[in-house]
């Protein structure tokens, strides 16, 4: 069956810009206000969701090419990788640290190795969830 | 150097085997591994100056230190005089297997791997000074002679035998594990010198029994002691290679090795004595009286093994009296068994090899089929002689000289005084005796039969010729050490025997060279060894040539009483019982399995609550009631009504959304920003997936429920709800500890640099929760998609003897 979903599809692009910015603002604002990795990632989630819904599967598939298994992996091996980086400073697994720095264009700025970890949550949550929508709704 | 680290090096070099074996196609892989056991065989070689005086030698790598875990490589005269057995016949049984392995037809890889697995984990148990990793070795050769006896997976009885090897010595081994559990928490460490040295204190501890037959259920299913040898026959489905290495000259006598090891600490004690003297005699006995029944060349020899364990076990058994007494004897024992130890090495592992060629070179190991292979096989016959002669305790062979010594000592238990031995002790020459004529007797029906006697040749499933001279090199060195052994035993007993000795009864000596033993072939007419020698050959050679007489007298044992039967019955009994009592509560329904864990969590959750008084409700601590939260509660629980009664799944799925939305609406009214803002997102979310699942999905009322399941339901719902409850209303109204948030507030900004305290603990504070979360989410992506793309569209029989 053949839906017209003009306005829908006419508002998802739109919409969806505006959800993923947030989602990416959220996320690298976690450290300070209210946000970071998992909700980013569940945010970029429901933006591609809501695309799902207005549009189809394949559409979707060509609009954004990955493979979000891939994207699970990268993202696990992100975390782990950080996790672990801290063993060549000899520090205890897991050490984070962090220092001000300026930066051009940002000016001072306070750069984490919690946000490479915290990315590596965004990868995964985005990679999981949308590796199980796809999977359960291109299901015949 | 620390030559702990040499123990890893077959491990290390199993790793590049498969690479030689894929690239190096011209030259048989064999040769590349070959170097791995002569290279050890020379560099062990160089420790004996330092063993023979009474040194050790120690190399230790730290693994678990908080643990007192360590590989350690703890290096006196047993250890040595086992590290040389396994790289030296090793080196042998590789040379062997390089002509008996065919390089076109055999997967040589894995063969290798599993072989040089097994070299690793072998030296491991021998050296290891460590309780926790001489497990770790004793269990990974038990894997390994599992994989080796599964080589030729494609046959039942290879796998069958394998699996039986594995049951029966893995469980020996977890007994093993109890034991020297017992043992650390006795003395304190891990460490088997040290508990030595603890020894006389840990006699009297209430755990020192357990502890004692604990370690020797682990030595005797290793050592394939009676009744746990049955798995030693099955595991001749292995490649020649693999019986002769494996099952006769080293993984078997790891319960041997356990049981020299461990007699400083246990020897004092009667039940040690008894235990291991008396099934070694029982062992030594059954085996050889059952080894005549035998039809497969093999069979012969795997019972041969299981005797001959049982001859060296009661001979340490009977080393250990040395303890009690003064009397020469039994010191002599000892070094008996150390001796036979070696003898039984070279002598079993060149009859094995001659089986091997049999088989390679006739296609059938059934000795009624064979017959008269003397005049083709000349050089073969002459091997297998030496070593059966060796084996029924024949001179000019290395075996007469052992035997003769067990018989001595097994006459002087006779007038050892404790423990009951006056009463009891004349059983035990006897039974050694009768035991040592079957052990002639199927020595020469070994031999004897295969190559003399009318030869049916032109029925074999293949002309048999001689082998080709690459094979017989190994036994034939193996068959001229024999006879070099009968001539200069006093050398070996210098350099390798009186060491382990020494090993075995350190508080007894203080250097190897005070153990006053000179081995003589000839002590003279008066000598009773000799006497018993003779009489052994002459009712021997009576019994074998009566064989066609008695042999079907073993038929009157009914199959259903045997031990096989036994084990049989167990694993079929254990089988069926697990599956009936899985099928009996498994129903593979998902919400039976909700249903089971919820109705254990509320009873226990609520259970606990109230015995330990733990339920506290402090009204003064809760928040005022306000009209927005009023309301919202109202839309919470009317949504919650609607998603019980709802008439259409679709229905239900909203009203599923409209009560996250409200408890989100509670995060924002209580100002908790980060859980409000993530549970509105996970709504939108999860209600989007169960639409997108929504076709999938059964309709409502068709769960073919009774009214009793759904009584039972509502009853573990409400109960997982007033549990919820409780638990929530209780831990908010008390706190056993000060709270940590305010250490949180403290140290955010400092130590953490962050301002948002909830993403500071997800990713730094609790970082490992949040790596661990991540990594299940993953997994469950991985595994919806594996359930759904990857879905097994028809059951396919596969036949794995394909």
């Amino acid at each position: 069956m053949k839906t017209n979903d003009v306005i829908l599809q006419t508002t998802t692009k739109v919409v969806f810009f505006i959800i993923f910015l947030f989602s990416i603002h959220i996320f690298f604002a976690g450290h300070y206000t209210p946000g970071g990795g998992f909700v980013g990632g569940l945010l970029t989630t429901g933006a591609i969701v809501l695309l799902l819904l207005a549009f189809d599967l394949k559409t979707i598939q060509q609009i954004l090419p990955f493979n979000f298994t891939i994207v699970t992996g990268i993202g696990l091996l992100l975390a782990l990788g950080t996790a672990a980086g801290s063993i060549f400073f000899n520090v205890p697994f897991f050490t984070h640290a962090f220092d001000d720095f300026t930066l051009p264009l940002f000016g001072e700025t306070s750069l984490h190795t919690a946000m490479l970890f915290d990315s590596g949550v965004y990868l995964v949550v985005v990679g999981s969830a949308i590796t199980i929508i796809q999977s359960i709704g291109g299901d015949d | 150097m620390e030559f702990v680290l040499l123990i890893f090096l077959p491990f290390v070099f199993a790793i590049l085997v498969p690479f030689a074996y894929k690239y190096i196609k011209g030259i048989h892989t064999g040769w590349f591994v070959l170097l791995v056991p002569l290279v050890l065989f020379g560099y062990y070689l160089s420790f004996i100056p330092l063993t023979m005086d009474g040194g050790h030698a120690i190399s230790e790598i730290k693994w678990i230190p908080t643990l007192g875990i360590a590989f350690t490589s703890y290096i006196d005269g047993l250890s040595l005089l086992f590290t040389l057995l396994i790289t030296g016949i090793g080196s042998l049984v590789v040379l062997y297997s390089i002509f008996y392995m065919d390089k076109k037809k055999e997967n040589l890889g894995s063969f290798y791997v599993y072989l040089l697995l097994f070299m690793t984990a072998m030296l491991g148990v021998v050296q290891s000074d460590n309780t926790m990793t001489l497990y770790l070795f004793w269990e990974l050769t038990s894997i390994s002679s599992f994989l080796l006896i599964g080589y030729w997976y494609t046959r039942d009885k290879s796998r069958f035998g394998a699996l039986k090897s594995m049951m029966i010595t893995v469980f020996g081994g977890l007994m093993m594990l109890g034991g020297f559990i017992l043992l650390s928490i006795m003395g304190e460490t891990f460490s088997i010198r040290e508990l030595i040295a603890q020894a006389p204190d840990l006699v009297s501890h209430p755990y020192f029994t357990s502890a004692l037959i604990l370690i020797l259920l682990g030595a005797f299913t290793k050592s394939a002691q009676f009744p746990f040898y049955i798995w030693l026959p099955d595991a001749m489905e292995a490649p020649t290679p693999v019986s002769a290495y494996l099952h006769s000259a080293t993984m078997v006598k790891a319960g041997i090795y356990l049981v020299a090891r461990f007699t400083p600490i246990f020897g004092t004690s009667s039940t040690w004595i008894w235990l291991v003297t008396g099934i070694g005699l029982l062992t030594l006995f059954w085996g050889s009286f059952f080894a005549v029944k035998q039809t497969d060349l093999k069979a012969i020899l795997a019972f041969s093994t299981v005797s001959q364990l049982g001859l060296i076990m009661s001979l340490l058994g009977a080393g250990a009296i040395s303890y009690h007494t003064t009397e020469a004897m039994f010191a002599f024992a000892t070094y008996a068994a150390i001796f036979h130890l070696i003898n039984h090495a070279t002598f079993k592992g060149g009859l094995f090899m001659i089986a091997g060629i049999i088989d390679h070179e006739t296609g059938t190991r059934d000795i009624r089929k064979l017959g008269g292979l003397m005049s083709i096989m000349p050089l073969s016959f002459t091997v297998a002689l030496i070593g059966s002669l060796s084996m029924a305790g024949l001179p000019p062979f290395n075996g007469f000289l052992s035997k003769e010594m067990f018989l001595e000592s097994m006459v002087a238990l006779r007038h050892f005084e404790l423990f009951q031995f006056d009463t009891w002790g004349i059983l035990f020459p006897i039974v050694a005796w009768v035991a040592s004529v079957f052990t002639f007797t199927y020595s020469l029906y070994f031999v004897l039969k295969t190559f003399l006697g009318q030869g049916k040749v032109d029925q074999l499933p293949k002309r048999p010729h001689e082998a080709p001279i690459g094979m017989l090199v190994a036994p034939m060195i193996l068959a001229s050490l024999v006879i070099i052994i009968f001539f200069i035993p006093n050398v070996l007993g210098k350099w390798v025997i009186k060491p382990a000795v020494m090993a075995v009864q350190p508080t007894l000596y203080g250097s190897p060279a005070d153990i006053d033993i000179h081995v003589l072939a000839w002590h003279g007419f008066g000598s009773v060894g000799l006497w018993l020698t003779v009489a052994i050959v002459i009712v021997g050679s009576l019994l074998y040539l009566t064989i066609p007489k008695w042999q079907p007298l073993y038929k009157l044992q009914p199959a259903k009483l045997s031990l096989n039967e036994g084990y049989d019955a167990l694993m079929r009994g254990s089988e069926k019982g697990m599956n009936r009592l899985s099928r009996a509560y498994m129903t593979g329904l998902i919400r039976t399995y909700l249903l089971y864990m919820f109705a254990f969590l509320s009873v226990t959750v609520i259970a606990v609550l109230f015995i330990k008084d733990a339920f506290v409700v402090d009204m003064n601590s809760f928040a005022a009631i306000t009209l927005y939260g009023a309301l919202n509660a109202v839309i919470l629980l009317l949504s919650i009504g609607f998603v019980v009664f709802a008439k259409s799944r679709l229905a239900a799925i909203i009203a599923l959304g409209g009560v996250g939305y409200s408890v989100a609406l509670f995060f924002v009214i209580f100002k908790a920003p980060d859980l409000a803002l993530t549970q509105l997102v996970i709504e939108t979310v999860s209600v989007a997936l169960f639409l997108l699942a929504f076709k999938h999905l059964p309709a409502l009322n068709e769960h073919g429920e009774t009214k009793k399941t759904k009584v039972v339901n509502l009853i573990i719902s409400l109960s997982v709800g007033v549990m919820v409850t409780l638990v929530a209303l209780s831990s908010h109204s008390q706190k056993l500890i000060p709270s940590i948030s305010q250490y949180y507030k403290d140290t955010v900004a400092t130590e953490a640099g962050g301002g948002n305290i909830v993403n500071v603990i997800l990713v730094d504070y609790r970082g490992f929760d949040t790596l661990f979360e991540i990594a299940v989410l993953a997994i469950a992506g991985i595994a919806v998609l594996g359930m759904i793309r990857l879905r097994v569209s028809r059951k396919e029989t596969t036949d794995e003897n394909k």
